[in-house]
């Protein structure tokens, strides 16, 4: 008998293996749905697979007459222009920063300690702060994703760069370049890949800190309509927009991913298994 | 003392531990230095000082004469075992980062007419260590016998005064080895290197090497075995006119490890 570790599922049986949690928790729901509904006709907790595509087609399709705009496209909007100008904001810092401390060790003593220090900051306790410093507005939500998410990559960025082999960066040398023309032509290609990654995974806090910002003081976003319909009840409103932000989230993984296969093939070699 | 490189009673010492004591010696224009010797006796010591990775605590090293600048430079080239090429470059972008570093200060890359010329001069470099099919080719999809091919056209096409080479050929299969051996003698011959080769296999010692160096301690303490430091116990010159027996006695010592 084989060992179960030495199992391993085939492309199609993958596929069906990972599509089945998924559908066990959908037919879970929509049991549980029917029998609430049985019960109490008027049920707001786990409304219907219909009432949800009704809503979903109100808020995606209809324009509401306070604002003359369709609320989906309007959050979604206000949210993506918050999530990327931080998320731009915080690769650009992370690249110079990750590169001064990965290449020189003069930096690595100087900033390093300081972006440890700030990286222990839970950043919602520094939202506070924000709102004083920076109002209410678009600002404060922009610096708090900058905030949360910059440190950590900043740290992985300069330990990645930090761990190229000593036997590259002395090869460079005695090929005679500078310090310069290593931080260009040997440490910013390698850190490319990698900073992509933690772009990746800095999505996930980056939409927890847009979500907990808009939550607490805008008037428009994806965070802003779940907190807002919260006091309705609405779940019939709330878990198509989480669906949706789960989506783009998704979305913008796949992008990067591909995006970094594309332009640094040499750092995603054929995987073995 | 004369010579393209040059100790004068080197000394290196991390804080009271003893690696290096008064080391002197000079090695000519031309020659194919092999360092032998036990793990731990100094012999990557040795290559990093000659490759200004490291100072030495007391005493001097020249290059053509001058003081050595205590950093790596392009008078140096070196191989490592491993690490030696850059992952995000092809085969002819690794050979060619030499030539845009020397050629463009600012961004590290030659264009138009003179990428062309340094292309052609990487091309060459590529076909004579037997790499002109692989161009295009990333590390990682090169052997590792290729690989340090690579390493070597990369390093040699900077035309360095030395080629320091820190067991080039230890992590090859014994077949490809061989046919490293072909290269790196042939090119030492076609481009006049000077070479210095640290190496645990004895045997590629003698059979490369014009002048073989061992390293080891002459005394050994049981009390205090770090307060004194490896010196140079064997010096021998080889002609390859007649086959020269590898001495017993240094044969058994490169066996024996450090305790």
């Amino acid at each position: 008998m084989r060992r179960l570790l030495n199992v391993r599922p085939g492309p199609g049986a993958r596929f069906l293996l990972g599509l089945l949690p998924l559908l066990a928790i959908a037919l879970l729901y929509v049991g549980a749905s029917s029998i609430r509904h049985a019960e109490n006709p008027s049920e707001k907790i786990l409304p219907t697979v219909g009432a949800m595509v009704d809503q979903a087609r109100v808020m995606a399709l209809q324009v509401d007459p306070q604002t003359g705009a369709i609320p989906l496209w309007q959050d979604t909007g206000a949210s993506l222009r918050r999530l990327g100008l931080g998320l731009a904001i915080a690769t650009a810092t992370t690249l110079i920063l990750g590169l001064l401390i990965g290449v020189l060790p003069l930096a690595r003593a100087s900033i390093g300690p300081l972006i440890a220090a700030i990286a222990v900051i839970p950043p919602i306790a520094v939202l506070p702060i924000l709102f004083i410093t920076f109002g209410l507005g678009e600002t404060a939500k922009i610096v708090l994703i900058v905030v949360g998410v910059t440190p950590f990559m900043v740290r992985d960025l300069a330990g990645h760069i930090a761990a190229i082999p000593e036997e590259q960066i002395v090869k460079a040398q005695t090929l005679g370049a500078s310090t310069w023309q290593i931080a260009l032509r040997v440490a910013l290609p390698q850190a490319m890949p990698r900073l992509l990654e933690s772009l990746r995974l800095s999505l996930g806090p980056a939409w927890v800190f847009l979500i907990s910002a808009e939550a607490i003081a805008s008037d428009v976003g994806l965070g802003y309509r779940i907190f807002l319909v919260r006091r309705y009840l609405a779940m019939d409103i709330i878990l198509p927009y989480v669906a949706w932000t789960a989506l783009l989230a998704v979305g913008f993984d796949l992008i990067l991913l591909t995006l970094s296969r594309r332009a640094y093939p040499w750092a995603h070699p054929a995987r073995a298994r | 003392m004369s010579g393209i490189l040059a100790f004068d009673r080197v000394w290196v010492e991390y804080g009271d531990k003893i690696v290096l004591e008064q080391v002197s010696l000079s090695v000519a224009e031309g020659a194919f230095v092999s360092i032998v010797g036990p793990s731990g006796a100094g012999k990557s010591t040795f290559l990093r000082l000659a490759l200004g990775q490291e100072r030495p605590t007391r005493g001097e090293i020249r290059l053509d004469g001058r003081p050595l600048q205590p950093e790596p430079g392009r008078d140096r080239g070196v191989v490592f075992q491993r690490y030696s090429v850059f992952p995000h470059l092809n085969a002819l972008e690794n050979v060619l980062f030499g030539l845009d570093c020397e050629g463009s200060r600012f961004t590290g890359r030659l264009w138009g007419q003179r990428r062309r010329a340094a292309r052609e001069q990487a091309e060459a470099m590529l076909v004579s260590v037997g790499l002109g099919a692989s161009l295009e080719v990333y590390p990682a999809q090169l052997s590792g016998g290729m690989q340090q091919r690579l390493a070597i056209a990369q390093a040699l096409i900077m035309r360095p005064r030395i080629l320091l080479l820190d067991e080039p050929f230890g992590a090859l299969d014994p077949g490809v080895r061989l046919d490293m051996h072909v290269l790196i003698t042939d090119l030492w011959r076609e481009h006049q290197l000077t070479i210095l080769m640290v190496t645990h296999d004895i045997k590629e010692a003698f059979k490369l090497g014009t002048r073989v160096l061992a390293f080891d301690k002459r005394r050994h303490d049981a009390q205090a075995p770090h307060r004194f430091g490896s010196v140079v116990v064997y010096d021998f010159p080889l002609d390859h006119k007649s086959p020269a027996p590898v001495p017993a006695e240094l044969a058994a010592m490169a066996q024996r490890a450090e305790p």
